[in-house]
C-alpha cells in the first residue's frame, strides 16, 4: 500500500505478532484497528519484565507534548485575548 | 464608608513617609502618597520609597506577627521582601505595615514577565527548613482562599457558570477545600502566587523579590506552582512559557514536583483548587460588574465543567 501523507510504498513488519506497516519515505506508521492496543498490551508486558525493548522505527516527526492533567484544555496559548488574560496573571 | 477610607489613607501616607525617611523631614518627595491598591483585603499607599500596607480586617493577629517576623528573618534575605519599622500598628480597625517600594511587573507585558525569577524565588522558598524561621508559621492560606471564593461565588446568587464551578470543587479532597488539614503540608509556601505578587527591589534594577506575605505559612508547595499550573491547563498559559516556570524551578531544586517526568501527579490537586478559585471569583466579578464573562473567564469554567467530569477515583489519590 502507499503512504497516505507522502505517497511512498508501505513495507510490513511483523513485530511480535502485530502487523505494522512502515512508510519507505517518511518512516511514519500505519496501524490496524486494534495494534494499537495490541502494542500497548505488549509495551506494559515489556515495563514489567525487563530487557530494553529495540528502538522502535520512527513514527511521523512531533514535537513531544508536554505533561498535561487530564482535563487540560485541548488548545494551549490562545492569542488575542491577552487583556483579560494580563488582568488575571496579576489578582489574587 | 468613603470617609473613612480617605482617612484610611492619609495614615497610611504617614505611616509610609514616616517609614521612607525614617523620622526625617520629607524635602523631596513632596505631595501625599499614592494609592497603590485599595481593596477590603489590602490597601496600600506609597510615598517615595516606602509603601504602608493595611491588611485586612479580619487579620489572626498572631499568625500575622509570625508571617512578619518571617519576612524579616536573614534566612528569607532575597526571597521575600523585608518589611521597614512601621511607626503605627493598627488603622481602622486593620493590622498596618511599612515596606520598601519595589517596582512590579510589567502588566503589559505578561511574556515578558519574570517566570523564571519567580520559579526560582518559590523553589528557595520551599527549601528553607521551617524551623529555622521564627515560629510558629500558621498553615499556609491557600486552601482558605479556595473555600471563600467558592462562598462568596454562593453568596453572590444563582449564575448560570456556577454549576461546574461547584460540581468541579465538590470533587476536590477534603484538605484542599480547607475542611481538613493539609496532608504532607510542612513546607513555607507564599500561598497567593501571582504576577503582582514580584517587585523588583531596589526598584531600579534590583533583583526580584517575592511580596505579600498575608497567605506564607506552612503547606503543600505544590500549591505555589498551582496558579501557572491551572492557566496552562486551561488553555490560557502558552506551553512554553510553562515549561520556563516549571524547567526553573525544577533545576533550582524545587521539592514540590519530581525532578522531572509528569509533574501533574503533585500538582493536579491544587491546580484544579485553583482553577475553581479563578473562575469562583470571575463569577463574582462579572455579576458584581452585571456583564458576562469574557472568553479568558470561560476558558477557565470550561476547566472546571472538564474537571467534574473525572472519575471520583482521582480523588482517593491525595496529594503526593
Amino acid at each position: 500500500m502507499q503512504c497516505p501523507k507522502c505517497h511512498a510504498p508501505m513495507h510490513t513488519y511483523n513485530r511480535n505478532g502485530v502487523q505494522i506497516e512502515q512508510c519507505s519515505g517518511c518512516r511514519g506508521i500505519f496501524l490496524d484497528y486494534g495494534e494499537l492496543e495490541a502494542l500497548t498490551r505488549l509495551e506494559a508486558q515489556w515495563v514489567q519484565q525487563a530487557p530494553p525493548a529495540p528502538p522502535a522505527p520512527q513514527a511521523y516527526p512531533a514535537a513531544p507534548a508536554p505533561h498535561a492533567p487530564a482535563w487540560g484544555a485541548p488548545h494551549h496559548g490562545h492569542h488575542g485575548h491577552h487583556r483579560g488574560f494580563g488582568r488575571m496573571l496579576f489578582s489574587s | 464608608m468613603q470617609q473613612q477610607n480617605d482617612a484610611l489613607v492619609r495614615e497610611l501616607d504617614v505611616v509610609a513617609r514616616r517609614a521612607a525617611h525614617a523620622g526625617a523631614p520629607c524635602r523631596a518627595c513632596g505631595g501625599s502618597g499614592a494609592v497603590l491598591a485599595d481593596r477590603p483585603d489590602g490597601t496600600v499607599v506609597r510615598h517615595g520609597d516606602a509603601v504602608a500596607k493595611a491588611h485586612a480586617p479580619d487579620t489572626e493577629a498572631a499568625a500575622h506577627r509570625a508571617r512578619l517576623a518571617a519576612a524579616a528573618h536573614p534566612r528569607l534575605a532575597g526571597i521575600v521582601l523585608p518589611p521597614l519599622p512601621a511607626t503605627v500598628q493598627e488603622a481602622a480597625g486593620r493590622p498596618v505595615s511599612a515596606w520598601p517600594y519595589g517596582s512590579p511587573v510589567d502588566p503589559g507585558d505578561p511574556e515578558a514577565a519574570p517566570w523564571e525569577e519567580a520559579a526560582v524565588l518559590l523553589a528557595r522558598l520551599h527549601r528553607v527548613p521551617p524551623g529555622e524561621l521564627p515560629g510558629p508559621l500558621p498553615a499556609m492560606r491557600g486552601p482558605a482562599k479556595a473555600a471563600r471564593a467558592v462562598a462568596r461565588m454562593a453568596a453572590a446568587g444563582p449564575h448560570p457558570a456556577a454549576g461546574p464551578v461547584r460540581a468541579a470543587w465538590r470533587g476536590l479532597p477534603a484538605w484542599a477545600r480547607d475542611e481538613a488539614p493539609m496532608l504532607g503540608g510542612g513546607t513555607v509556601c507564599h500561598g497567593d502566587l501571582h504576577l503582582g505578587q514580584l517587585v523588583r527591589h531596589p526598584a531600579v534594577g534590583g533583583a526580584w523579590l517575592l511580596i505579600d506575605v498575608d497567605d506564607l505559612g506552612l503547606g503543600v508547595p505544590a500549591w505555589d506552582l498551582a496558579r501557572p499550573a491551572a492557566w496552562y491547563a486551561a488553555g490560557l498559559l502558552a506551553p512554553d512559557v510553562w515549561g520556563r516556570f516549571l524547567g526553573a524551578y525544577r533545576e533550582a531544586g524545587g521539592p514540590a514536583v519530581p525532578a522531572d517526568g509528569d509533574p501533574w501527579p503533585g500538582l493536579d490537586v491544587p491546580a484544579r483548587a485553583l482553577t475553581v478559585q479563578t473562575a469562583a471569583l470571575a463569577i463574582v466579578k462579572s455579576a458584581a460588574e452585571q456583564r458576562d464573562l469574557d472568553d479568558v473567564e470561560l476558558s477557565v469554567v470550561d476547566a472546571c465543567a472538564r474537571i467534574a467530569t473525572l472519575p471520583a477515583e482521582l480523588d482517593a489519590l491525595g496529594p503526593s
